[in-house]
């Protein structure tokens, strides 16, 4: 009998990767930013890219948000498909203008006639002790904003196909990994952040959530880092004899409402858990969207597990108050369960 | 020295502009009379005119074709017509028409023209990261093309100014940075806003030349874009120009303009560029005086039909506001 060997990567590789066979399929494919030439992207994003592709398609940055992602929007308009670093999420500030104003409205505001096909990857998350300009995810904000795909990966395997499929996208695509995915030698280890990832190119669709577990008695939706802490505290629970669906949104835009309605239809109820602040955010659309949708279905009211609307400390102790985690979504749960 | 042709072209490229902009402030006002209401009216919305300002794009934009990247600011008539613009679409944009630019959504400050490659932004600065871009594009595209960013003196204090220069600097790209210093940045007059009185010596920190042109001269800014311009496409990396132009109109329609004085309003009408120009081909034989009259003639006809263009389009049926979100 012959044994399977599988190939393993890491979610920065696995995205690497990707950009890598999309750079080798088209010409029109670059990436710039702060320190993803040489360095491989502060979070792995890039490594390998530079001495594959040279200085002229890995091409490193000055500092200079505004300017280098205003660039890759003008590049795009001219027929380039460029892939802009902007190194950690929090530092949209600095370039928020050519970001929101710039990139995201300029194929609405010209009917449709000009189309900017971009991708900006970015780095969000916290639980690390990075402090506030440093550790938020804020993909609800970005969501919130006509005009962008907002990917917000987990895995290895869903990076590597939502990155292509964000290349190929003829539309501006945000996105987002967290640090808690890549795999990076220097976190605490995840050891879903390394995965089987396939050799060949292949794309995931933006806009399909994933069931990343099955269950019958309540839906827990999340993205990214979160859908890691929710399927250990669904190991848990199922020891408690509570099966929890885990959903992966993978994309907040577009949204895959029906599936959320889908799950929520099988197990009658829902936790949301979310790493981004918690009004105005995620959780409060996800549960918009069953109270709208699948509302009679409800047995129970849903819950929300989400970031305290506070920046985030430091300290640690501090910091992992605010962070939902593997025991806080299974006390979630079991409130929701009645137990 | 342009030739003869280039000459009368720019003739009636600063006419054709002059009575679109004019044409377009007094359409602004129907309806908005006696008690000025921005909302009412044929046009609704703020309204950025570009009367006097005509040399500096008409000078540079001899020197472009179609495919050269443009990008403009809150104020583009001026450059998207000089870099040919159709100005029924431009009107009707305007107009917020079917028939304009971006079927009405994206009105006077937010046009984008695929045929020539134009684009503009609303927000002070805010297109130049755009034309690096557009630059860098062509670079790697491997085509003589060039990108030009046309940006007023107040956004010479902006961050994306000094981003865009060092990394078309850096990367020697050919944008050609065009200044268009109108003294005026709303009401706070440059000396108030600018620790220098020239921008184009701002250059020297980015290592490209920065050319300064002291009048609202078409043949002068010709002269120092064409040097420019040439330099961008053979790959020689960007360069900056500061054209003193003039501001004839309020920054916005309906500006009382309180913080000019009557006698620097009429200086402004005494010293107008256009009738400068015209006097100046007369007497250097490049124009008959009749040819003068009929270039005023032919382009109040364009622009007549343009604006009848866009007055008789229909508007967009209010639902196409939930499409072109994404492509």
């Amino acid at each position: 009998m012959a044994i399977e060997t599988k190939r393993l990567l890491t979610t920065s590789k696995a995205i690497s990767e990707g950009i890598a066979q999309e750079m080798e399929r088209d010409p029109s494919v670059f990436v710039m930013g702060e320190d993803i030439g040489t360095y491989g992207g502060i979070f792995g994003a890039t490594e390998g890219l530079l001495a594959k592709f040279g200085p002229d398609r890995v091409m490193d940055t000055p500092i200079s948000e505004t300017a280098f992602i205003g660039a890759a929007v003008g590049a795009a308009i001219s027929g380039m498909r460029p892939i802009a670093e902007l190194m950690f999420v929090d530092f949209f500030g600095v370039c928020m203008d050519q970001i929101y104003n710039h990139m995201a409205k300029i194929h609405y505001e010209s009917g449709g006639n000009v189309k900017v096909p971009m991708v900006v990857t970015t780095a969000i998350g916290g639980g690390y002790g990075d402090g506030a300009q440093h550790s938020q995810t804020l993909y609800g904000m970005f969501a919130h904003l006509p005009g962008m795909k907002i990917v917000v990966p987990s895995t290895p395997y869903d990076a590597k196909g939502l990155m292509i499929a964000a290349i190929r996208d003829d539309n501006p695509v945000v996105y987002m990994f967290h640090k808690g995915i890549m795999g990076l030698g220097w976190m605490t280890p995840n050891p879903r952040a390394t995965a089987h990832v396939p050799e060949e190119p292949y794309t995931i669709p933006i806009g399909k959530a994933d069931v990343k577990r099955e269950g019958r008695d309540l839906t827990i939706v999340t993205v990214s880092l979160m859908v890691h802490r929710a399927l250990d505290a669904a190991d848990d629970l199922a020891t408690e004899g509570i099966e929890a669906e885990v959903l992966d949104l993978r994309s907040l835009v577009p949204l895959d409402r029906e599936a959320i309605i889908a799950s929520v239809m099988k197990t009658h109820r829902i936790l949301v858990v979310d790493e981004d602040y918690r009004s105005f955010g995620m959780s409060g659309e996800v549960i918009t969207t069953v109270i709208e949708g699948a509302f009679d279905h409800l047995d129970a009211p849903p819950v929300r597990l989400a970031y305290p609307d506070v920046p985030i400390p430091y300290s640690r102790p501090l910091e992992d108050f605010c962070l939902p985690s593997r025991d806080k979504i299974a006390a979630a749960a079991r409130q929701l369960m009645g137990r | 020295m342009p030739d003869n042709k280039t000459l009368r072209d720019m003739h009636y490229e600063m006419i054709r502009i002059r009575l679109f902009e004019e044409t377009i402030q007094k359409v602004y006002f129907e309806g908005k009379t006696p008690a000025f209401d921005i909302a009412a009216g044929t046009v609704p919305g703020e309204m950025h005119l570009s009367a006097g300002q005509e040399p500096v794009a008409v000078g540079v934009a001899a020197h472009l074709r179609p495919s050269d990247a443009v990008t403009a600011t809150h104020r583009p008539h001026h450059i998207a017509l000089a870099h040919g613009m159709d100005i029924r679409k431009l009107a009707a944009e305007i107009f917020g028409k079917e028939t304009g630019l971006g079927h009405g959504k994206g009105g006077h400050m937010h046009l984008f023209d695929p045929a020539t490659n134009f684009g503009c932004s609303g927000i002070i600065a805010e297109g130049m990261p755009t034309a690096v871009g557009h630059a860098l594009a062509f670079k790697k595209q491997g085509k003589d093309d060039i990108a030009v960013s046309f940006f007023g003196e107040g956004a010479a204090n902006q961050g994306a100014f000094h981003e865009s220069l060092n990394l078309a600097a850096l990367w020697q790209l050919g944008v050609v940075f065009v200044c268009e210093d109108n003294a005026w940045a709303i009401s706070v007059p440059k000396d108030k806003a600018t620790a220098i009185a020239n921008n184009s010596d701002r250059a020297a920190a980015y290592g490209i030349p920065g050319v300064l042109v002291p009048d609202n001269d078409p043949i002068a800014i010709y002269e120092a874009a064409g040097e420019a311009v040439s330099r961008a496409r053979r790959g020689g990396g960007p360069s900056l120009i500061e054209v003193k132009t003039d501001r004839l109109f309020g920054h916005f329609e309906g500006d009382a303009q309180a913080y000019r004085t009557k006698e620097e309003l009429a200086l402004l009408q005494e010293r107008d560029a256009i009738r400068a120009f015209e006097r100046r081909l007369i007497e250097s034989a490049d124009l008959t005086a009749s040819d003068a009259q009929n270039a005023w003639t032919r382009a109040r006809a364009e622009v007549d039909e343009a604006i009848d263009f866009a007055r008789s389009s229909p508007y967009p049926e209010p639902s196409a506001a939930l499409q072109h979100v994404f492509a």
